[in-house]
């Protein structure tokens, strides 16, 4: 039992270190990286493009993809260690995320060799951004609810309705579309999954201005736009299980939620004076950062057993399934005790403050982390049903055709 | 990245769990729960002949020689079972006393029968309600005789000797007193777990030998330490044993019509219970690594698998009686073994509250960058 990399791990860890010194800026000590921090910043995404050319070039994009996508026919452990490195430097990768993390492996599974062709090569060295055009208002947890249609016209397919969520659908140059082919039939099994080309005509992005005030998400709404067939992933009917594809990539790919940690808080303590002193002295702080850094080694030593899964060329146990929920309850957790200690002085934004306002501006993107890529509830039944095997919910949409599934007086866009 | 046991530890763990499958059954502590016998003395001898007792011990004193991780893959088993052995007292406490502060003599006299079982020894601190801080002990030797109370012993009315912690000025803070000898006088008290024996020891003049190695208040620390780890590992075996029991009755009792494990408001509550052992299980693996290798580390990592432990065991247990509702209330559910014995692990080493205090006070003596690159 030990924290040590194996001789070909530490190999392929050195060699990355040596790439990201050459290529990029190591984080500044203490840094915290926000949430989607840094992306609005003029010029990044050039930047980011320019470094992802540059990563590609060196052979650290793809790490763990078979070499008939195009990758490096590397290891899942080899991919893990590149990120560790990686978080360690002031790069922005987050643009090409669902690009290279979802979409293209989604596409190297159920598309055509030309579809394959077309697109991973040029999404892998930035040429292409994508997005994911998946949640609607009407199917979010129930993403199989979803509304969007799609009907066959010549040879090709004609969209109309409405996506949410939708991160980068602005900058992107290729969506991920999911859509309903088939009302009469039951509800999982009337979608079709596509490519679509975001500069099409018909498609109009609108953002969405959230909690922290910023506009990372958008709508996007379709009025008859067109997709050609060969841009169809998968066959007609089987849009649900070509989104699992994606939504397992999204899962297996989740990562801590950015933000202030222990470290920060720990930090915070030793500076913000309470009643009797300084609140590191506080025999009840004291208590409150004992459970945090318990619940932060928790789900660091969770990752440690996932990676010696990987490191072991063994799939990682279903522990790994709980970091996502614990991970973004401990951050709001810890930015409201955090502000507590602060007190009246708290609410102030901006550098002057203690800690530099990280716990400020993460108090308001917290609530995204707990809805993004799995609700805390969907993630809960998740690990009941797959891990404890517990049953399912008695579903009253189970069988139906769609066109009959019951909606609320909150749906939008009526059922054709 | 290597974070995990060994299989040939595992193996010692799937054999653990075949025995205990088959030797400790729930029926077992119940059947020490409703009657006057303080341990199973048949289930302590087969453990000690298949080793577990001498699994720490090196083989020149008699032991099997597997070091401190085969003792955490055993102790989670036990906890599982709620075994009803002196194990905890006499392996993680009394041994690894004598392996940390004994001089070679008493190594060679008390090891190699501990190794065998034939001696239980047991570990003595506390005085009086609260912190049970080494610093406040009001314990003295003089003259080679110790004159005190120590309350709430596990297994002292069983065990033949016991590490008695004394503020020890300069001199040795653990003596080793013979629980048979002269001065001894020991007195059964009834605990929230009745499953393990406890009894409330008075010494008068009684002979006390030190543990020369055991120097200051620090010495009592690292002994609670290195008990806390294999003690982690008991918590949270008997945290998914509760986890396991709510889980299965959440599928077989129907209620409305469905299984209640149907339920949102019970599938969320078992992932919760869930998540709290994996956190709890993912710690104990750190305080794992941190005796196994003597890290400087230990008293943070020891901490934090104990305060884990303590947490995961009372949620998961008192969840695991919720979920059975009022069924889980009766004496004829097993659901109480469970937690009755969480509650006690996690007031033996002393509260996790304590425990809390400690670890902050650890942690602001290091540079938290060095640990963050542990």
């Amino acid at each position: 039992m030990d924290f040590e990399d194996t001789a070909e791990e530490a190999a392929f860890r050195a060699k990355a270190r040596a790439f990201l010194d050459a290529n990029a800026e190591r984080r500044k000590p203490g840094a915290v990286e926000g949430y989607r921090r840094g992306q609005d910043v003029p010029g990044a995404m050039e930047r980011a493009k320019d470094f992802q050319r540059r990563k590609f070039a060196a052979g650290f994009v793809g790490i763990h993809w078979p070499t008939e996508w195009g990758g490096q026919g590397g290891t899942q452990i080899q991919n893990v260690i590149y990120n560790q490195e990686e978080a360690k430097y002031d790069v922005l990768t987050g643009l090409f995320g669902i690009g290279i993390g979802l979409a293209m492996p989604t596409i190297c599974t159920w598309g055509t060799l030309e579809q394959r062709e077309t697109f991973v090569a040029k999404t892998m060295r930035a040429d292409y951004v994508w997005c994911q055009l998946f949640s609607e208002p009407g199917g979010g947890s129930d993403l199989a609810a979803l509304r969007t249609r799609a009907e066959k016209a010549g040879d090709g397919w004609v969209v109309n309705g409405q996506k949410i969520w939708n991160s980068g659908a602005h900058y992107s140059d290729y969506g991920i579309l999911v859509a309903r082919t088939d009302p009469d039939a039951v509800k999982h099994a009337g979608l079709s999954f596509f490519i679509l080309d975001m500069k099409a005509p018909g498609i109009e992005i609108r953002p969405i201005r959230q909690v922290s005030g910023s506009s990372h998400f958008n709508e996007v709404f379709f009025t008859n736009v067109r997709i050609p067939d060969t841009r169809r992933v998968g066959p007609v009917g089987a849009g649900w299980k070509v989104a699992l594809t994606t939504l397992m990539n999204e899962r297996h790919g989740m990562r801590d939620a950015p933000g202030p940690d222990f470290n920060e808080l720990f930090s915070l303590a030793r500076q913000v004076e309470l009643e009797d002193g300084l609140a590191i002295d506080n025999a009840a702080v004291q208590e409150k950062l004992a459970e945090f850094y318990v619940r932060s080694q928790g789900l660091k030593f969770t990752k440690f057993r996932g990676m010696t899964a990987l490191s072991r060329g063994q799939t990682p146990g279903p522990e790994s399934s709980i970091i996502k929920v614990v991970a973004a309850n401990k951050l709001q957790d810890i930015l409201s005790y955090g502000l507590d200690l602060i007190g009246m002085a708290g609410p102030t934004m901006g550098d002057s403050m203690p800690v530099s306002g990280i716990f400020e501006e993460a108090l308001l993107y917290s609530p995204a982390l707990r809805l993004a890529g799995g609700t805390d509830e969907i993630m809960k039944n998740i690990i009941a049903e797959r891990v404890l095997g517990l049953p399912q919910d008695p579903r009253v949409d189970k069988g139906v055709p769609w066109r009959d599934v019951p909606t609320g007086p909150r749906a939008t866009g009526a059922k054709q | 990245m290597n974070f995990d046991f060994s299989d040939e530890l595992k193996q010692l763990r799937d054999e653990a769990r075949r025995f205990l499958t088959d030797r400790c059954p729930p029926a077992i502590p119940r059947r020490i729960l409703e009657s006057d016998e303080p341990y199973d003395r048949a289930l302590w001898q087969s453990i000690a002949e298949m080793g577990w007792t001498g699994a720490a011990i090196p083989e020149e004193y008699g032991g099997v020689g597997l070091g401190r991780l085969a003792v955490c893959v055993i102790a989670e088993e036990l906890g599982f079972h709620v075994a009803p052995v002196p194990f905890a007292s006499s392996v993680y406490l009394a041994t690894e006393a004598l392996l940390l502060y004994g001089s070679e003599a008493q190594k060679q006299a008390y090891l190699p029968k501990l190794a065998t079982g034939e001696l239980i020894g047991t570990f003595a601190l506390a005085e009086r309600a609260g912190t049970a801080d080494p610093r406040k002990l009001t314990a003295t030797v003089s003259g080679g005789t110790l004159t005190t109370v120590k309350l709430a012993v596990p297994d002292g009315d069983i065990a033949d000797f016991v590490v008695v912690a004394v503020n020890g000025g300069t001199g040795p803070w653990l003596y080793l007193v013979d629980l048979h000898g002269a001065g001894v006088a020991k007195e059964v008290v009834t605990t929230i777990d009745p499953t393990r024996s406890h009894a409330k020891l008075s010494f008068t003049a009684a002979a006390a030998e030190p543990l020369a190695g055991a120097t200051g208040p620090e010495s009592v620390h690292r002994l609670l330490d290195f008990a806390a780890v294999p003690m982690a590992f008991e918590q949270v075996g008997g945290a998914q044993a509760a986890l396991e029991m709510a889980n299965l009755y959440a599928k077989e009792r129907y209620a409305f019509g469905r299984p209640i494990g149907s339920f949102q408001g019970i599938k969320h509550k078992l992932s919760d219970m869930y998540i709290q052992v994996e956190l709890a299980r993912s710690n104990a693996y750190y305080g794992a690594w941190a005796v196994h290798t003597e890290a400087a580390e230990l008293p943070i990592a020891a901490s934090v698998a104990r305060i884990s432990a303590c947490e995961a065991g009372w949620f998961v247990t008192k969840e695991n009686i919720q979920t059975h509702g009022g069924m889980g209330f009766t004496w004829q559910m097993d659901c109480h073994l469970y937690y009755r014995r969480a509650k006690l692990l996690a007031l033996t080493l002393g509260g996790a509250r304590e425990w809390k205090l400690r670890l902050i006070a650890e942690l602001r003596n290091r540079n938290t960058e060095d640990l963050q690159a542990a």
